[in-house]
């Protein structure tokens, strides 16, 4: 299962779901990361954490631990 | 009633809209800023509430549920809403819409002010607004609100819309849904309790929100089965796969999905732009962070140094006043009153103007152009180890400069424990007006000595080990508070990075000198009542006949022969030092009759451990209006009248002093290195400003909290320089 924090730079993927229910979620969800969207990794911040995507046309920075909620599905890859 | 997501130019369009017109608040019992304002079209005047931004009217706090009460005219302080204006973003439509959605549920006639239109159209976007307005069932007004485009359209379209009557959108969500919701709404309505239905909205967010604020708030009146309610419903929901609370994320992204097909029109590819340029290189590992390094230095100095000059134009000025008006005045109690209670009390509090205006400054220009955003983000990681998120770093940076602008930038972080821990520890971010002390001490006390060939200096490292001692003691109170008082985990640090944008200068200087007058308003009023209390309690009771009598004879005859013309230039300027010595010795007496000297040494019991004597007590209780102040009132103690700390003769003097002062009883010196270095820690870590535990309370809307830092930093204040103290005694004898 990979996810947000699995994505390389440069690399863009469709999300599959995001997990858990709490306040957390809750706010990914609302930033517009739901299933069916596309989201692209930009970069990561000097100590590896937190990362940037662009998603829905906009920047949204999310650290590693959130991001790992979020399932992707590589759009590369036959599912 | 304008509402809408951060980085859309809410506050420019507020401020285009009511213009000067407009009040600032605080809604009773949260921390949320309640802005008022008026503004006019043809002839008619309107009330404008300014709400929060936010990303989605889902409350899960009491701030947040304010926002929502008051859309839903449930409160009692602010009218029912006849027009709500959103504000998106043109060039971010898609996110934007989400919080639309939401608000077009409430059924109240909307209109959709769609700003930055301008920033669209260079990313190649633009917007079908007569589609869009269709789609959407509101007018819809595209604006460029910094530059006043559009912005009379918006209030003919806001005109307009008040009277109409608003059928609700179709509901976005899915049939099954919708059922749960009929359901509950009817099981709620028979077991009314309390009057008043609750709106269809709430019942909604009553299933959507498994968080359990406003089920907590529902229950509270009574409603009985509820939680088993819910969750059976929930149950249900799952079954059907709308699981709760994704299916509301889901559903109303895919009704912003309709509604933008064909409404976005891209004419040139989203390729790089200047700003996406600049943001890899400002946001990369090694370039950003020099960046940051190199921004923040730069904020940081000019704080100091071009606060300087202003600073002292004021406090001239402020000295001026008191001059006047101790000319204008015969001597006695409302002279002294004035002069050194009150002019010289506020004095030390309005000093502090340039340094807030510069600091806001410096805030407006780099939250307005984006920056901020990238600095939280670059400098996240450090503060999630300690409990708290990147938002906090520019707070506490500023708060080196002065605690004051610092805490009240807090308000950039939503997350209330979050805020109010950074609030908290802000004040042990050694700020500027601890300057004077350690200089002094450390130039009276510290050898010059140096290591490294000259490039460590002893002074220096002192200097620096005291503010390295703020940010430790930080970094240990805010672990201890996260785990203790203010429990709960990090909070999320889900943060959007807007586009960077040229600032604009209305909007900067604005913000700046709207923070300005707040400061002197709120801050001004209690150090001025405090002021008046620290002075009262120096200057009474005051015997004069007791007091001054062992000096008569000296002065009288000091005064005869200073009148004999005969009298050699030289001889004057003795008889006049020695009379001005004479003069002090008196104040100093008055000084030690008063009920702030006779509260000092009765407290000499609780300070000798910390090597003190009465006179640093009484100074240090002094000081409790301003830091600074404190060189001032040992200045006076130790005979030497005023010392402006800023003149140069006098620090020498002061420190001669201090270094010749010896104990009452014993003879022996009061100060040396150890002292020295207990009063440095002490100040480092105390809470002694006013004007700081004033915005506190403004922040935080309660005066436990500016109390509980008083008692907190006062304690370890305590610890510190009694540790420090016999630690020091023990190694250096």
């Amino acid at each position: 299962m990979s996810t947000l924090a699995d994505l390389s730079i440069g690399r863009t993927a469709r999300v599959k779901n995001v997990g858990g229910s709490d306040e957390i979620s809750v706010r990914l969800l609302e930033m517009g990361l739901t299933p069916g969207v596309e989201v692209t990794m930009l970069g990561a911040a000097p100590l590896g954490d937190p990362l940037e995507f662009e998603v829905r046309g906009y920047r949204l920075s999310v650290r590693r631990g959130e991001a790992a909620r979020v399932e992707i599905v590589d759009p590369n890859v036959a599912s | 009633m304008l509402i809408g997501n951060p980085n859309t130019g809410k506050s420019t369009l507020f401020n285009a809209l009511a213009g000067l017109r407009q009040r600032v608040g605080n809604f009773p019992g949260v921390t949320v800023e309640k802005k008022l304002g008026r503004m006019s079209h043809e002839g008619q005047t309107l009330s404008l509430v300014d709400l929060p931004g936010t990303y989605s009217l889902a409350p899960r706090s009491p701030d947040e549920m304010v926002a929502v009460d008051v859309l839903l005219g449930r409160r009692d302080d602010v009218p029912p809403p006849d027009v709500v204006v959103c504000i998106v973003d043109a060039s971010n439509l898609e996110r934007n819409l989400y919080l639309v959605s939401q608000v077009l549920e409430l059924g109240l006639p909307t209109v959709i002010a769609l700003n930055m239109v301008d920033v669209a159209g260079s990313h190649g976007v633009v917007v079908d607004v007569q589609r869009l307005s269709r789609q959407l069932g509101a007018p819809v007004v595209p604006l460029v609100a910094s530059r006043r485009r559009g912005v009379a359209e918006l209030k003919a379209a806001v005109a307009a819309a008040i009277d109409t009557r608003v059928a609700p959108p179709p509901s976005p969500f899915p049939v099954e849904f919708r059922r749960e919701v009929d359901q509950l709404e009817a099981a709620l309505a028979a077991r009314r309790q309390n009057g008043g239905a609750l709106p269809r909205y709430l019942v909604e967010r009553l299933l959507l929100d498994t968080g359990g604020y406003l089920e907590d708030l529902v229950l509270a009146n009574g409603a009985g089965d509820l939680s088993a309610r819910l969750h059976d419903a929930r149950g249900r929901l799952e079954q059907a796969g709308c699981a709760v609370p994704a299916v509301e994320a889901v559903s109303r992204y895919g009704w912003v999905s309709q509604v933008v097909d064909g409404t976005i029109r891209r004419t040139a590819d989203r390729s790089a732009t200047f700003s996406d340029r600049l943001d890899r290189v400002l946001t990369h590992w090694f370039s950003g962070t020099l960046a940051f390094a190199v921004m923040m230095l730069a904020v940081f100095s000019l704080i100091f140094w071009a606060a300087d000059w202003p600073m002292t134009w004021i406090d001239e000025g402020v000295g001026a006043l008191g001059g006047w008006v101790e000319g204008a005045l015969p001597a006695g109690a409302l002279r002294s009153l004035l002069v050194d209670g009150v002019i010289a009390g506020v004095g030390a509090v309005v000093i502090f103007l340039p340094q807030i205006l510069i600091l806001f400054c410096f805030i407006a220009i780099l939250e307005d152009c984006g920056y901020m955003a990238r600095a939280a983000f670059l400098m996240d990681r450090l503060m999630s180890r300690v409990g708290l998120s990147g938002k906090s770093f520019i707070p506490l940076l500023s708060s080196f400069a002065c605690a004051v602008p610092g805490i009240m930038a807090t308000r950039v972080i939503e997350n209330r424990r979050d805020r109010l821990t950074t609030i908290l520890v802000a004040p042990l971010m050694s700020c500027s007006a601890r300057l004077p002390v350690y200089v002094i001490l450390i130039a009276a006390f510290i050898p010059d000595r140096s290591y490294f060939f000259g490039l460590l200096g002893l002074r220096g490292l002192t200097m620096f080990a005291m503010y390295l001692l703020g940010v430790v003691t930080a970094v240990l109170v805010a672990l201890v508070l996260k785990k203790t008082l203010l429990r709960g985990g990090t909070p999320p640090f889900v943060m959007e990075l807007p586009g960077y944008k040229w600032p604009s200068i209305r909007m900067v200087l604005h913000r700046m000198l709207d923070r300005g007058w707040a400061f002197l308003r709120r801050a001004g009023t209690l150090i001025f009542a405090v002021s008046i209390v620290v002075w009262a309690a120096a200057y009474y009771p005051r015997n004069e006949a007791a007091v001054e009598a062992p000096f008569i004879a000296q002065r009288e005859r000091l005064e005869s022969r200073l009148d004999d013309s005969d009298v050699s230039p030289s001889q004057r300027e003795a008889y006049e030092a020695e009379l001005a010595d004479v003069e002090n010795r008196i104040a100093s007496e008055y000084q030690k009759q008063s009920f702030l000297g006779r509260a000092g040494r009765s407290i000499e019991p609780a300070v000798r451990p910390l090597g003190w004597d009465w006179r640093i007590g009484c100074a240090a209780i002094a000081s409790f209006p301003a830091r600074e102040v404190v060189m001032s009132v040992l200045g006076v103690i130790y005979n030497l009248g005023e010392v402006d700390v800023g003149d140069e003769q006098g620090q020498g003097n002061l420190r001669e002093r201090l270094k010749a002062a010896t104990w009452d009883d014993t003879g022996r010196p009061v100060y040396n290195i150890p002292v020295a270095l207990s009063i440095m820690v002490f100040f480092a870590l105390c809470a002694q400003c006013a004007a700081t535990l004033a915005v506190i309370k403004r922040e935080t809307n309660s005066w436990a909290w500016p109390v509980f830092t008083f008692t907190y930093m006062t304690g370890l204040a305590y610890l510190g320089a009694l540790v420090t103290y016999q630690v020091g005694m023990r190694l250096m004898g």
